[in-house]
């Protein structure tokens, strides 16, 4: 592997070029075995600082990334806060130049705004990695797919992904069709006409309304969590009409090849997207997404701490 | 003080009094007193016009000077000043002050405070109460407290029979309606343009048909009730086309549009710079195209710049929260000079009456604006057409910086502006 | 190009240290290899083949990426590529032979005791090198060499080995 990771930020899968996500991908391999030893951790990180800013609530990445960060045996902070500025009555970059004064070396960032972290890595030195950004990108949520679906499947090129569910507002959908297409992984994204984004198709992937014919063939079927506000804002009369049209159940995985991924970046609303018997089901690597989630952000830090010394240089 | 000023074989742009050709000018105490191939006077200040041109002063239709309420953006006096350096004589300022320009006071003290500044405001009223959309304003106090036009902008009245009886009310007292025709319903939570870019950039969009709906019902109220409407800052491609059909029924429907809808398209917020903000959003290719078309054919009578300014903290907010709107004042004419004149979209006489002629006729001002008549004020602007510049944030003196042609490269500028008689800066 | 070691004085010196292993262990009971990088681990399982044709016995075989133990990584930059670990066995109460192809400085070695210690608790640690090159910066001490060979320090060891570069032999090249 020639390609050498040179950025300073992460903010998003779609500025990446497929070798710089093999990189990140081959990276995570080797930090898988840590979180199987005794000692669960490696010095690399020893002495830097991780900031892990939260505006938006969530509990499973800011867990992950907070234990890769410390497998890392970085030391790290954690603020948890109310996403809007005029909420707060500071600007987030004020906010966040705050914590760089504490002279923290990275940070890792949540906001419910669509291209906050975009602005603050253009602006400060500090590097920046995206945990999502409104319902734009939640790069290393669809790292740790890709990562999955390659070591189930073998490869990621030709195979068949299909999402299902609220496409428009998922940043999990968006950062893996960068991703799985830049790699030559065939998408599919199927859900109800009002929660297809305008002109999706221009992202290279193809989109329907059916379900049948989205896993028809699909070597993977990755489920989008839908929210119940999305009844009240009319992207579709009920939840439980929702569910009679897409949820993936045995029944409907009789259209799906034998040896389908059942994926899902969670928290999964049982019986909703998914009945419970598949989600506990052979077919489901649900539970192998969170551990990789680890290996995949201990790779991404690892290779972004390089970063900071390119711009101490500078 | 009133000037005497001989301004000496300078090239004169007066499409309506198809005046095109270089001309000495006299202004004698803030008049034009004499418009010749050759004028000697011994006593007036002498300026030299070779190689620049004169317009009948430029006149804009639709700025947000924001006072009162929001004076930390701007004032009328700092937005004339502004105003008056990009070559403007006159503006229709926006109602959405606060308190809103629905009662005679505040029309009252706007036009008060514009008399300390050589410039000409006429301000716009509101259409209904507190711009709610649900009552009349009292436009005929508005009128005699001297509103020029009603408008509630960006909040288009939905409700069509409140949007009938306003048009029906103000056009019996000769008041200009003028309309942001925007179905809010359907932007909905949107704040860039629906499409290929919002998909891109994970960002909620506003569809073309959130304009054209508007555009549609109004021109069909418009045709029910005789009521002139004036359509500012069009958008889309739709719009285009249903303003040049109703103007093809002879209904009495104008439109304007902004500079940077004439000039860029939804690529440039890639980056997510709120400095390309704005409502309605920057549109596609197809929409810029139609949007040239309809300046080139007619359709499209006018260009206002729907000068927007913000605070800088307000446009730091991440891009779903920040402000929509840039400001404009000081940089249209060099944007409509270089897209326009000089990408040969429109010739001189074309780009005066967008800017000048037209609006005055739109507006129905007084003798002498829109066009440069002897006898009347002198209310005229001096242009360099080659000037080339670059626009940079620390050079504007608007109070807010919120431009989306900062760091651009034009070509042509306004070098000297004379307003109320007055000169207000030269800049050769 | 300087050939120090050809192919028969290297796999001559594989077979004597791999003997030595035994002698100084008094046999081949607990004790496992851990080779360090590309040519610690390919060493190792030459090693590791020979001392089951000499005792019969397979020895446990475990590979270490020292990477992410490197106390370089704040100076020189982008982040070096990480290799794969691969031990899996417990380490505890065993003797650990580390094998590297060339001792230098020392650092690297000083990386695997880190790593190795965060494995588990092994009764003994021994080190194997088929090259000592000398300039220690550490204080650390090879218990088997294949061979030692004084080098100036603007100089380079290249070890090839005939799984990974078709042939075996060891040179010395000036850097740069």
């Amino acid at each position: 592997m020639n390609t050498v990771w040179k950025r300073k930020d992460l903010v998003g899968i779609k500025d990446l070029t497929a070798d710089e996500i093999r990189l990140i991908l081959d990276t995570a391999k080797s930090f898988q075995e840590i979180s199987l030893r005794p000692v669960k951790k490696v010095p690399t990180l020893r002495g830097r600082t991780v900031a892990n800013l939260f505006f938006e609530p969530s509990t499973r990445t800011r867990i992950s990334f907070e234990l890769a960060e410390k497998r890392l045996s970085a030391d790290t902070i954690s603020f948890t806060g109310s996403t809007s500025s005029t909420v707060k009555g500071e600007t987030l970059k004020d906010t966040v130049r705050n914590i760089e004064s504490l002279k923290v070396d990275m940070i890792v960032m949540r906001h419910s705004a669509s291209g906050a972290p975009h602005r603050l890595a253009e602006e400060l030195p500090v590097s920046v990695i995206n945990a999502g950004d409104g319902i734009n990108e939640h790069p290393t949520q669809a790292l740790l797919d890709m990562f999955t679906v390659q070591e189930k499947k073998g490869r990621l090129a030709g195979i068949k992904v299909a999402f299902i569910g609220d496409i428009l507002h998922s940043r999990v959908a968006r950062s893996n069709i960068w991703g799985l297409t830049k790699l030559g992984a065939k998408v599919v994204v199927c859900g109800p006409k009002t929660l297809l984004p305008p002109k999706v198709e221009s992202l290279g992937v193809e989109a329907t309304t059916d379900l049948a014919k989205a896993i028809r063939d699909a070597d993977v079927i990755n489920l989008l969590r839908i929210q119940t506000e999305r009844q009240s804002e009319c992207y579709f009369p009920s939840i439980r009409e929702y569910a009679t049209s897409y949820q993936i159940n045995r029944e409907v995985l009789k259209h799906a090849k034998p040896d389908v991924l059942i994926m899902h970046p969670g928290p999964v609303n049982r019986g909703i997207e998914l009945s419970s018997d598949v989600m506990d089901g052979p077919y489901s690597v649900i539970l192998d997404q969170v551990t990789n989630g680890l290996a995949v952000r201990m790779a991404v830090l690892y290779l972004l701490s390089g970063a900071r010394k390119k711009s101490e240089t500078k | 003080m009133m000037i005497n000023l001989l301004i000496k074989q300078i090239h004169i742009i007066d499409p309506k009094n198809k005046v095109d050709g270089v001309f000495d000018l006299l202004i004698k105490n803030g008049l034009i007193a004499e418009l010749k191939k050759e004028i000697k006077s011994s006593t007036a200040e002498t300026l030299d016009g070779k190689g620049l041109h004169l317009f009948p002063g430029l006149i804009d239709m639709h700025v947000h000077f924001r006072e009162p309420g929001f004076e930390q953006k701007e004032t009328i006096v700092s937005g004339a000043k502004a105003a008056l350096k990009g070559g403007f004589v006159a503006a229709v300022t926006m109602p959405n002050t606060n308190p809103p320009c629905d009662h005679q006071s505040v029309i009252d003290n706007i036009i008060r405070k514009s008399n300390e500044v050589p410039f000409y405001i006429f301000p716009a009223g509101t259409l209904t109460k507190e711009r709610e959309g649900k009552e009349l304003s009292e436009m005929a106090d508005l009128k005699r407290a001297g509103a020029w036009a009603v408008t509630d902008d960006g909040n288009w009245v939905s409700d069509p029979l409140l949007m009938r009886r306003a048009m029906e009310y103000a056009s019996m007292l000769g008041l200009l309606v003028i309309s942001h025709a925007e179905d809010k319903r359907l932007t909905s939570t949107g704040v860039m343009n629906e499409g290929i870019m919002s998909t891109r950039l994970g960002l909620k969009g506003t569809p073309n048909a959130s304009e054209a709906i508007a555009v549609s019902r109004d021109i069909l109220l418009t045709e029910l009730t005789g009521a002139p409407l004036h359509l500012t800052h069009i958008s889309t491609r739709e719009a285009v086309e249903l303003v040049r059909d109703a103007k093809k029924k002879k209904l009495p429907v104008t439109a304007d549009v902004t500079p940077h809808h004439f000039s860029l398209t939804e690529e440039v917020l890639e980056h997510y710079d709120t400095n390309f903000k704005m409502m309605p959003p920057l549109r596609t290719a197809e929409d810029l195209k139609s949007i040239l078309e309809g300046l080139k054919d007619g359709t499209i009578d006018a260009i206002a710049t729907d000068h927007a300014p913000h605070t800088d903290e307000e446009k730091m907010e991440e891009f779903m929260d920040a402000p929509v709107g840039v400001t404009g004042v000081e940089t249209a004419l060099g944007v409509a000079l270089t897209q326009l004149y000089h990408e040969k979209v429109l010739n001189l006489s074309e780009l005066v009456m967008k800017m000048s002629t037209r609006p005055a006729e739109i507006l129905k001002l007084p003798n002498g604006f829109g066009e440069i008549k002897v006898g009347t004020e002198a209310n005229l602007t001096l242009v360099d057409l080659n000037q080339e510049w670059v626009v940079k944030e620390e050079e504007f003196i608007s109070k807010s910086k919120n431009s989306c042609f900062i760091g651009s490269k034009l070509k042509g500028k306004a070098v000297g502006t004379i307003s109320r008689g007055k000169l207000w800066q030269k800049q050769f | 190009m300087n050939q120090i070691i050809n192919a028969e004085e290297m796999n001559r010196a594989i077979t004597r240290i791999s003997h030595e292993i035994l002698e100084k262990n008094k046999g081949a009971d607990r004790i496992v290899l851990i080779g360090i990088r590309t040519g610690g681990a390919i060493l190792a399982k030459r090693f590791q083949s020979q001392i089951h044709s000499i005792e019969g016995k397979e020895i446990l075989l475990g590979l270490l990426d020292i990477t992410l133990y490197r106390d370089d990584l704040t100076e020189i930059g982008p982040q070096p590529n990480v290799g794969e670990t691969k031990i899996d066995f417990n380490v505890d109460g065993k003797k650990v032979i580390l094998v590297d192809d060339v001792l230098f400085t020392g650092r690297t070695i000083r990386c695997a005791l880190d790593a190795l210690i965060d494995f588990g608790r092994p009764e003994s640690i021994q080190l194997a090198v088929l090259v000592d090159r000398g300039h220690r910066e550490l204080p650390i001490k090879p218990d088997y060499v294949g061979k030692n060979i004084p080098t100036s320090k603007n100089e380079k060891v290249i070890v090839k080995f005939k799984e990974q570069d078709g042939e075996d032999g060891v040179s010395v090249v000036p850097k740069g």
